[in-house]
């Protein structure tokens, strides 16, 4: 299938019957309504006869779909009357013609710019010349500006001065010591023979309320006081063992 | 004088010498101006020298030829020796050009700087992979951006103009003599669809 029968392909549509250029014509000068054009119709007989070859030709689907495109285009904007863009707005069938053919043409000329630049490409196929990288031309000096060796040696000193060792207060953990909690729970019992645990680490951290959980379980290891809790998450009583 | 008779030296068979030397270490073409800073001499006589050297090195007398190609002066291949050439070199720029990047060669020459969604609008089709091809082959390169974070433009490099053998872009053909404009095809449609009617 060469580039002339894309425009000789025979199209038999429900609103238009003849050569694919004639249907183009007729929307060019406005004399059929594109919106009632199946688009589809048209790409479908192309299909067919794309088909009927044993390779396809790229240079007639090429053109195909420019012109298929220039006409999606055309058929979109007479769809959507209302649409807000002001482009679409101020676009009347007959700027839209103009505008398709505008396009066409111009895209003919480039495409026939690329087939002056094949020839001539063609034609300076027997020119043979060096390439390669561009030849090493000699450093330019960048001087430098006057400098003062006073605020130079200034400069160096700051750089060469240790920097101040960054604070990670504000990560760290601070733990009591587990030691601290064994003696506060051993003079609470050397006075009263128990207490409810939760109530005594109340006002404390979270860090601290786990602590002294951990020396709640050290003294009963090692004997000295008995736990008593009702049910899960009840408060824990703490008993002197003797 | 001592020794044997001495011939008086041309200076500008002297200063010839010089750009002769110039032209075959550089790998593009070199300018008047370019050759003139090189050989610390003046433009007019650059240009004479090489009138010289162009007289030398031509097609029929030397292996080797002067040309006018991409703004500057380059030394090439004769074109008798091509097939020569052809058998010891590769030609990786022009190999195997496709439509598509000819045609997107074309816009990018004649409309240059230009952005991928203009070539792209022209064509119809998206550009990007005929663009990078033509990058990579060092035809086309960067100019730019239409704005500030806009695309990238892009314009034909003096290796664009040395492949096709052209001394500027001003040598390609007029756009309009090339093909028919919008008018033209309008009516030519318009006359096709006269005759059918009828």
């Amino acid at each position: 299938m060469s580039a002339v029968a894309v425009r000789d392909l025979d199209l038999d549509l429900d609103s238009f019957e003849g050569p694919f250029d004639l249907l183009l014509t007729l929307v060019l000068k406005d004399e059929l309504e594109l919106a009632d054009v199946e688009v589809a119709g048209v790409v479908a007989a192309f299909v067919e006869r794309l088909a009927e070859r044993a390779s396809p030709d790229l240079e007639a689907c090429g053109e195909f779909l420019v012109l298929m495109a220039a006409l999606l285009e055309l058929k979109a904007r007479g769809l959507f009357p209302d649409e807000d863009e002001l482009a679409f707005d101020d676009l009347d069938p007959e700027e839209a013609a103009g505008e398709l053919a505008e396009r066409l043409a111009l895209y003919r000329r480039f495409k026939a710019a690329a087939a002056w630049l094949e020839e001539r490409l063609a034609a300076e196929s027997d020119r043979y010349f060096r390439l390669g990288p561009a030849p090493l031309a000699p450093v330019p000096e960048r001087p430098l500006a006057p400098q003062d060796p006073v605020a130079l040696a200034s400069a160096l000193r700051q750089l060469a001065a240790d920097p101040p060792a960054p604070s990670l207060s504000h990560l760290e953990l601070r733990f009591p010591p587990v030691s601290l909690f064994l003696d506060r729970f051993r003079a609470v019992l050397s006075r009263r023979r128990q207490f409810v645990f939760d109530r005594e680490v109340d006002s404390l951290s979270r860090v601290e309320q786990a602590v002294a959980f951990l020396a709640l379980l050290e003294l009963r290891k090692v004997g000295e006081i008995k736990l008593g809790q009702p049910a899960p998450f009840e408060p824990i009583t703490v008993w002197s063992a003797s | 004088m001592t020794g044997a008779l001495r011939l008086v030296e041309n200076p500008v068979d002297r200063l010839a010498r010089t750009l002769e030397a110039l032209l075959v270490i550089a790998s593009s073409p070199l300018s008047i101006e370019e050759l003139a800073a090189a050989s610390e001499d003046e433009t007019e006589r650059v240009e004479t020298a090489l009138g010289l050297i162009a007289s030398r090195y031509r097609e029929g007398r030397s292996g080797i030829v002067l040309e006018h190609v991409a703004g500057g002066y380059a030394f090439r291949a004769a074109r008798e020796a091509a097939e020569a050439c052809a058998r010891l070199v590769e030609r990786p720029v022009q190999r195997g050009l496709s439509q598509a990047a000819l045609e997107t060669l074309a816009v990018v020459a004649y409309l240059g700087p230009v952005s991928r969604p203009e070539i792209a609008k022209i064509r119809g089709v998206a550009a990007d992979s005929a663009v990078a091809g033509l990058v990579e082959r060092g035809l086309i390169a960067e100019a730019g951006r239409e704005s500030d974070g806009g695309a990238v433009r892009y314009r034909a490099t003096p290796l664009f103009e040395r492949v096709f053998g052209l001394s500027g872009l001003s040598e390609l053909p007029r756009l309009d003599d090339l093909a028919e404009g919008s008018e033209e095809l309008r009516s030519r449609l318009e006359e096709v669809a006269g005759r059918r009617g009828a």
